[in-house]
């Protein structure tokens, strides 16, 4: 069986991953990038990938401004404070700025979010968090990228950025595979947004066999968002801090949960 | 727990094949049913389960120590914005039926056409507000949002 090499030329906008932040990307490029050419790569299915794939119950951050919860500087002083200042405060202040706006438009999009039916105000489970009802926050959300990109390859894996030949420092596109054809897949483009996810399974878990899938963090995460920009001479900023959820065997929650909510202590 | 799949509901329609992040739901070329390759990988989303058009596919507790028994059973329905969920457990001690809202508004209507939409200015493309920014931040154009309406008060600082 030959494999063959698939070509997208005159892409303007190149999405690499489309889970909730690549979909996103693609409904905001249409938006500022009117006529552009928006080209999604993703290596599952848009409609159920990336980390929330399953669903989420929660939105773990969101300001709460026009409810006068919080203000975009107060998530800046608790994440520096819960991080011991390893943090860039830009980036902080950028996500909690326009984190709201995004909560409100999945509401319009018909996201159900739980109400306190007291004040009005969204349902709280923490400072930061609310609640809603989220078996399909990735459907809807998908459903806003179909809406917005010219084309969507789905089941593709980008494997590297390619850089721009006259231009120094530019990336011009991305290459990868069909995971199901072996397909070679070339992706010229103006620009990429490089959504793609983190990596799980980097230590190895206690859980093993049918257990090691398990994991907090989706097992299909292979690190693309490092490996990509790394191999294109990135610089990596913001891995001080790792989140490295432990959970016991056999019980699913990360063990933040077990003891936030039972009141619970570990001994080793 | 992974998913497995029951042989004789499965027609091989492959929807579970199209859907699957993990990509580890493939049809048996023999038996021309669908089954889970590694379950290794299985994240438990339940994304070909919701996805299964014969109820075909269920999950099953971990082989080490789960005997099978129990169900777990799950009909999504766009159209109705619904899940339901039948769970049965193997003693028979508890059989749940939950129903739960997956979206408050017909399917995908209410999300925008952004071709449609007007093109942004060159003072907004200057900016750096999203799309529906700064009015989305807020929420409070015709005061059916703002903080009065709902009993509140802004504060100034941080507070618990």
């Amino acid at each position: 069986m030959g494999y063959n090499t698939v070509v997208e030329d005159g892409i303007d906008i190149l999405v690499a991953g489309a889970g909730m932040a690549g979909t996103g990307a693609a409904f905001e490029a249409r938006y500022w990038g009117k006529d552009k050419k928006v080209v999604i790569a993703e290596k599952a299915n848009i409609d159920r990938s990336g980390a929330v794939a399953q669903g989420l119950y929660a939105i773990n951050c969101y300001m709460g401004t026009r409810f006068g919860e919080n203000n975009p500087e107060d998530h800046v002083r608790y994440a520096r404070i819960d991080l011991m200042g390893m943090v860039r405060e830009d980036l902080l202040f950028d996500m909690a700025r326009h984190v709201d706006s995004a909560v409100h438009q999945f509401e319009e999009w018909g996201l159900p979010l739980m109400r306190n039916p007291k004040t009005g105000t969204y349902q709280r489970e923490g400072r930061w968090q609310i609640m809603i009802h989220g078996e399909s926050y990735k459907p809807i959300v998908a459903e806003a990228a179909k809406k917005s990109a010219d084309k969507i390859f789905n089941r593709i894996c980008l494997t590297h950025l390619l850089m721009d030949e006259s231009k120094e420092n530019r990336v011009a596109g991305a290459v990868g595979f069909n995971v199901r054809t072996g397909d070679y897949h070339v992706f010229k483009s103006k620009t990429v947004v490089c959504a793609a996810g983190g990596a799980s399974n980097i230590y190895k878990p206690r859980s093993v066999g049918e257990g090691a899938g398990r994991v907090w963090y989706a097992p299909w995460s292979s690190g693309s968002a490092y490996g990509l920009l790394i191999g294109a001479g990135a610089k990596m900023t913001q891995m001080e801090n790792r989140i490295v959820l432990a959970r016991f065997k056999d019980g699913y929650g990360p063990v933040g949960a077990y003891f936030l909510h039972l009141k619970t202590y570990t001994k080793n | 727990m992974p998913t497995f799949v029951y042989m004789t509901r499965c027609d091989g329609c492959g929807h579970c094949v199209d859907i699957c992040p993990s990509d580890i739901m493939h049809i048996d070329t023999t038996t021309r049913r669908a089954y889970n390759i590694e379950p290794n990988m299985c994240w438990e989303c339940y994304s070909c389960v919701k996805a299964c058009p014969h109820n075909a596919i269920d999950v099953r507790g971990y082989a080490d120590f789960a005997p099978l028994g129990h169900s777990v059973r799950v009909i999504r329905d766009e159209e109705k914005g619904v899940i339901a969920w039948r769970i049965k457990f193997r003693n028979g001690k508890k059989d749940m039926n939950l129903l739960a809202p997956i979206t408050t508004k017909p399917w995908g209507e209410h999300i925008p056409e952004l071709a449609n939409e007007a093109a942004p200015s060159s003072d907004m493309k200057d900016s750096q507000l999203l799309f529906n920014e700064p009015k989305y931040i807020r929420m409070d154009e015709g005061g059916i949002h703002t903080l009065e309406s709902n009993g509140l008060k802004m504060k100034e600082g941080v507070y618990y």
